[in-house]
């Protein structure tokens, strides 16, 4: 995984340290880089299925990175079809991988 | 389709390509001691190389989609060009660096770069190996902005050849 | 309903060179973008750019970003982030959700710069996680510094796949191939011949026929194509990638120029449907203007260009700048554009700007 993060480039120079918080994948802990956008931080992690599509439940990932295409939509804090590609993490995020088009929660319905 | 030669087709400049445009020193030129060999060969508009040199041995002109002239006589094969070309199309050839060795410098933007001394696998235009080479230089001033020039010494007769060195990160 | 001298619609090259262009004159500009990061594409455009060194020729993109972004902050242009533009009405209104919050404007003047966006290709798998377009690679690597992948196929060898081919292996990971159906090299030769140097196979009239793979890209099918861009029956050959890339065009981001109802025309070669315009970059719509890629998919150089050209016309247009001045910093800026737009590469573009320029006076006098 630690592979994965360009720590060393070129160009760029070393990464700078930054500051790091914890989300959660499916409940899981992970760590991230404070300002990344989720897909970000879920690539770093390994992880490269974000949802399931709703009629054949075919898996979906990053595509276009811009918010454009939105196949990267998940269950963020509860808010359904959030595009990961273009929303930075935040300290104790919930991201969610999504079946279909995702449950409002009671929460959000009333928010 | 495929055994086609050029750079349309295999994305390296063919021999008939970088021999005849106007960036190539000639072969007594070469003879004679470091100079540039500019491997430029589509009209694209771009001119960084023109105001790199400090001797006023690279013309483009108008338009700045002109190839490359090299001004032969001109160019003291500093070097300073090959950073500026945004291409990495610029190399230096040093045919009389020594009685067997012959120096060649090329752009190099990869991690980590190689320390002066280093032994390292020496390719062509095709990334494929053609030997080894030591390396003798490698400059990275804050001008350059992080292409790095490196210089290597080889074998004479691969001085046309040599256009690059093998990664050293990975899995080597 | 708050006013405003001159909305911008994009953060990228194209509107933030507007802005500031504008702001220079004395013009108070707001630019709206629904990214959380200005600068648009330009952050992970980390080469040194081509074009006419008296304008920013081999500096590295993300730093052209950098100096825009710093001019933009130095003459106090609001930029408004994670603000989505979604409704354009008439009289110049742009309705705006901003952080779940709906604003409201009037503008005297608009600057659309929207931008475009990647194409895609369907073939089977092509839905799998592990196919994205080039660009998001891109993004990944250089903006967020995450591989998206180790070992890459690349379809497509236009710039953007050469330069993102060359850009994956500066970030350490392995580029397996780059292939295009079309039996010629589509972008530079000197992008290519990067990649060539670091030993990447390069297959021209190759498509891909299948990814591979349950959950996620494990392998690609790649074939030989005829001239017809029919595969030859018997050529496939299986490359063992977790990543494929698909740098096959862009496509002019357009939605907010149709409600205006300003003129369109249709020219492949600028990525299809393109608002017309003049050579002030206004369109057919009084007071609306578009820059950079929603006008023709170009590159950032031109961006920026068309972008301070709209800035000139609309400081002019409102009185900031008296005609003399703007007509001699425009036709600097055209005298640039056209340098550009020469050569074997820019001159089918600089015939498909002008005759953008030719509808919007037909369709003026019609």
């Amino acid at each position: 995984m630690s592979k994965v993060r360009v720590k060393q480039h070129p160009i760029l120079g070393p990464q700078e340290e930054g500051q790091w918080v914890t989300i959660y994948f499916n409940g899981k802990p992970i760590k991230a880089r404070k300002g990344e956008p989720i897909a970000a931080s879920l690539y770093a992690a390994g992880i490269r299925v974000f949802r399931y599509t709703k009629r054949f439940q075919e898996p979906r990932s990053l595509f276009c990175g811009i918010g454009r295409c939105t196949d990267c939509m998940m269950t963020v804090n509860d808010v359904p079809n959030v595009r990961t590609c273009i929303t930075p993490v935040e300290e104790g995020m919930r991201v969610e991988q999504q079946k279909g088009l995702g449950q409002w929660s009671e929460k959000n319905a009333t928010s | 389709m495929s055994s086609r030669e050029g750079i349309l087709y295999t994305g390296t400049p063919s021999d008939e390509e970088r021999l005849n445009c106007p960036g190539r020193p000639s072969e007594e030129r070469i003879a004679k001691g470091p100079v540039a060999v500019i491997e430029c060969v589509q009209e694209i508009p771009c001119n960084p190389c023109e105001a790199a040199c400090p001797f006023g041995a690279i013309k483009v002109g108008r338009p700045i989609t002109n190839l490359p002239q090299l001004d032969e006589e001109a160019c003291t094969g500093c070097g300073v060009c090959i950073a500026a070309c945004p291409g990495l199309a610029i190399f230096k050839i040093d045919e009389t660096y020594s009685e067997r060795e012959a120096l060649v410098e090329f752009p190099y933007e990869y991690y980590p770069l190689p320390a002066k001394g280093d032994t390292v696998t020496v390719v062509n235009r095709f990334g494929e190996a053609v030997g080894k080479g030591t390396v003798v230089s490698v400059k990275q001033p804050k001008k350059f902005d992080n292409t790095a020039v490196i210089g290597v010494r080889v074998a004479k007769e691969l001085a046309d050849q040599v256009r690059g060195m093998k990664g050293l990160s990975g899995s080597e | 309903m708050q006013q405003v001298d001159l909305a911008v619609i994009g953060a990228g090259p194209a509107g933030l060179a507007a802005a500031v262009e504008a702001a220079t004159h004395g013009v108070r500009p707001v630019v709206f973008d629904e990214n959380y990061r200005p600068g648009g594409q330009l952050f992970k455009q980390i080469h040194k750019f081509f074009g006419s060194r008296e304008h920013l020729a081999g500096i590295r993109g993300f730093r052209i970003g950098e100096k825009l972004l710093a001019d933009a902050y130095r003459l106090g242009i609001e930029v408004k982030l994670g603000a989505t533009v979604y409704g354009l009405f008439p009289d110049r209104q742009l309705e705006v959700v901003c952080r779940q919050q709906k604003l409201s404007y009037q503008a005297q003047k608009i600057v659309l710069a929207s931008g475009a966006s990647e194409n895609t290709l369907s073939f089977p798998g092509s839905t799998l996680p592990g196919v994205m377009s080039a660009g998001a690679a891109q993004t990944m690597i250089n903006v967020n510094r995450v591989l998206p992948g180790k070992k890459v196929l690349m379809v497509g060898t236009g710039n953007v796949g050469l330069i993102v081919s060359y850009q994956l292996l500066q970030a350490g990971a392995e580029v397996a191939c780059l292939i295009d159906a079309a039996h010629q090299l589509g972008g530079y030769g000197v992008h290519a011949a990067k990649v060539r140097r670091a030993g990447v196979p390069l297959k021209l009239g190759y498509t891909i026929v299948e990814a591979h793979g349950e959950e996620e890209v494990s392998a690609a099918t790649i074939a030989k194509v005829d001239e017809k861009f029919q595969v030859i029956p018997g050529t496939e050959e299986t490359l063992e990638v977790d990543t494929i890339c698909l740098a096959v065009g862009l496509t002019p981001l357009t939605e907010l120029a149709w409600i205006t109802g300003c003129k369109f025309t249709y020219i492949p070669g600028l990525g299809g449907h393109v608002p017309v315009h003049n050579r002030d970059m206004e369109t057919t719509v009084k007071g609306f203007y578009v820059a950079g890629d929603v006008t023709g998919v170009e590159e950032a150089s031109t961006a920026l260009e068309e972008g301070r050209l709209a800035g000139v016309a609309v400081a002019e247009a409102l009185g900031y700048l008296d005609a003399g001045a703007a007509r001699e910093k425009k036709a600097e800026i055209w005298r640039r554009l056209d340098q550009l737009r020469t050569g074997p590469f820019g001159s089918k573009r600089k015939q498909f700007k002008d005759s953008l320029i030719k509808e919007w006076s037909e369709y003026e006098q019609s």
